[in-house]
């Protein structure tokens, strides 16, 4: 599954019902399908967020697997691991432009309660994952979040949402990617989004800090194996808002800081709080040309890099916040929305659902 | 001539427009765009394209005379490297319009995005000018090497214009209607009051400019001007040189 160096900008799009309606995945194609010229064909992705209500409190892992070998590897560990309630595969329909694809399988599991003596149930499904990512060449979680999955692979985007017959899907929040690499491999599981646990990430741009925020991430347990610089972002989301329990936007001060000079404008308290956490958190800093769609369980948040090297447009039009690198992707699934506007570099753009919503 | 650009690809509804043309028409009129790009792309003469729906990046690239009207919004890169002619948005644009321009009009009545004007260039009388009602995004005039433009700002007190205004400009002029904070100004430009002169230029650019989208003239010029102009023609001619 792992490939050597093609040479090759991106598209995003997303979108999230804040009041929990479901919506199918025909929507989301057709806003990402409308910025064809923005990918390559070297990588698509979706994530989902409400897809497996009747199973929401197991932990939905989505595998791709280079053969049937590493599937029945990977079963040992998942039995040895966890308790596997169901599996099966991942529905797909071969489409023209889909070429290759590896075994793609899911599963439903529950964490049995002897293996958190020492440790969170989430810490554990972290570390399940990145063992599982870094153990074998020919196995790779795609996601690992509850009531959530990804599904990604190489090919266009619109291509690969028909493949995965996304149309029999329903989610209140969605994200997409059409990818265009230039750095880093066009490959299956280098595809975006890139998730851990309930996060998930689609990213236009390049993240020149990554060897900075990889050292940082490791000290923490992450291990980076699908060698694109956007797995990153995702752990750095897990460890500052999970883990460290951060608000969020002291999380985007640390991701994309606000400079210096800015910092001496702020008023006394502010000021302190954005000076410490450029200071502890420097290393988490994101150099370099992003517009990102961050899903979570309860939402979603666009964001910028600091001075907006890559475009991004957001919508509302009544329970729905859009969000896509063009404002065309919004208008073919939101003809006429109430508000449209561009977020300002570094300023993240929220959309969460309502606390009733399950 | 009417055109449904309704699920079109750019390429075939840019050869339409391009066979349109050909076959002697000068005014189009192109329904249900929705981001195709490069529309106006390289066209000159005298012809008209009014566009409802929202153009996809670049659009008027390179274009060489003709007059482009889009009824919404528009995305980035509109007038990259354009040449002459004419583009009026009734909207807001994206990011980097006018990247590049080394000629004709470009009139926004909404905001404008990050990098308006960069790299825009002048010669002799190819003179490009940006004028745009609304507010822009930081490194409004980066790098600039020419021509004219114009930031109103309508509606809004305060924060006309984003950060790093004028950030490496060594060339033409920027005028913002009323001030701009010395913290949001690049190292390479002077904050001046406009004198008679530049009333001189502005005054029937922005009466064109109001004609075009029926502003009030007099209430635009209620405000004074803050005149933009860069310090040096070279301002990073020693930076490698120690």
């Amino acid at each position: 599954m792992k490939c050597d160096g093609i040479p090759s900008g991106c598209a995003i799009s997303g979108m999230i019902s804040e009041t929990g309606r479901r919506v199918d995945g025909r929507a989301v194609m057709k806003s990402i399908a409308c910025m064809h010229d923005r990918s390559n064909g070297l990588g698509g992705g979706f994530a989902a967020y409400g897809i497996y209500p009747e199973r929401k409190d197991q932990y939905a892992f989505h595998m791709m697997y280079d053969d049937f070998e590493a599937k029945e590897a990977t079963e040992e560990f998942f039995k040895e691991a966890f308790n596997v309630d169901k599996d099966e595969p991942i529905p797909v329909h071969r489409e023209n432009g889909i070429h290759n694809p590896p075994v793609l399988w899911r599963y439903f599991l529950e964490v049995p309660e002897n293996k958190l003596r020492f440790i969170s149930e989430r810490d554990y499904v972290m570390k399940t994952v990145m063992e599982l990512n870094s153990s074998s060449e020919r196995a790779f979680v795609a996601s690992s979040g509850k009531n959530m999955g990804a599904f990604k692979g190489v090919g266009y985007p619109e291509d690969i949402g028909k493949f995965y017959k996304l149309e029999d899907y329903r989610a209140y929040i969605w994200t997409s990617h059409g990818r265009f690499p230039t750095n880093t491999p066009g490959w299956w599981g280098g595809a975006h989004p890139f998730t851990l646990l309930d996060w998930s990430v689609v990213h236009n741009g390049e993240i020149s800090s990554y060897g900075i925020n990889r050292r940082y991430l490791e000290m923490f347990g992450y291990r980076l194996e699908l060698r694109t610089d956007t797995e990153a972002i995702a752990y750095l989301f897990d460890l500052l808002m999970r883990r460290h329990r951060i608000p969020l936007e002291q999380a985007v001060m640390a991701l994309a800081s606000p400079f210096w000079k800015n910092i001496d404008r702020m008023e006394p308290e502010q000021r302190k709080i954005a000076t410490a956490i450029r200071q502890v958190y420097g290393s988490a800093l994101l150099n370099g040309p992003f517009s990102i769609l961050i899903g979570h369980s309860r939402g979603i948040i666009g964001l910028n890099d600091r001075i907006k090297l890559r475009p991004m447009t957001a919508a509302r039009k009544d329970d729905m916040l859009y969000m896509a690198s063009e404002e065309s992707a919004i208008r073919t699934i939101a003809p006429d929305p109430d508000k449209v506007w561009s977020p300002k570099a570094g300023t993240p753009i929220i959309g969460i659902l309502d606390d009733g919503v399950e | 001539m009417k055109i449904d650009a309704k699920d079109m690809q750019h390429r075939q509804l840019n050869m339409t427009i391009r066979d349109a043309v050909e076959s002697g028409n000068t005014g189009l009129e192109l329904d249900n765009v929705n981001g195709q790009r490069y529309i106006g792309g390289g066209m000159d003469g005298d012809v008209k394209i009014t566009i409802n729906g929202t153009p996809g990046n670049d659009l008027g690239s390179f274009m060489n005379g003709t007059e482009i009207i889009v009824n919404a919004n528009a995305q980035d890169g509109i007038a990259n490297t354009m040449n002459d002619g004419r583009i009026i948005i009734h909207g807001s644009v994206g990011d980097i319009i006018g990247y590049g321009m080394r000629g004709g009009k470009l009139y926004i009545k909404g905001n404008v995005g990050y990098r308006v004007g960069i790299h825009m260039k002048e010669y002799e009388d190819k003179v490009p000018v940006i004028i745009a009602g609304g507010t822009a995004g930081d490194f409004f005039g980066e790098y600039m090497a020419g021509g004219i433009m114009i930031l109103l700002g309508l509606g809004s007190d305060n924060g006309v214009v984003g950060d790093y205004v004028g950030t490496g400009m060594h060339g033409g002029v920027i005028y913002i209607r009323g001030e701009v904070d010395p913290r949001d100004l690049g190292k390479e430009v002077a904050a001046l009051e406009p004198g008679e002169d530049d009333m001189k230029l502005i005054v029937p650019l922005l009466k064109e400019y109001c004609g075009c989208f029926g502003f009030d003239f007099d209430e635009v010029m209620s405000r004074g001007f803050t005149k933009l102009v860069p310090l040096s023609h070279r301002p990073y001619g020693e930076m490698y040189v120690y």
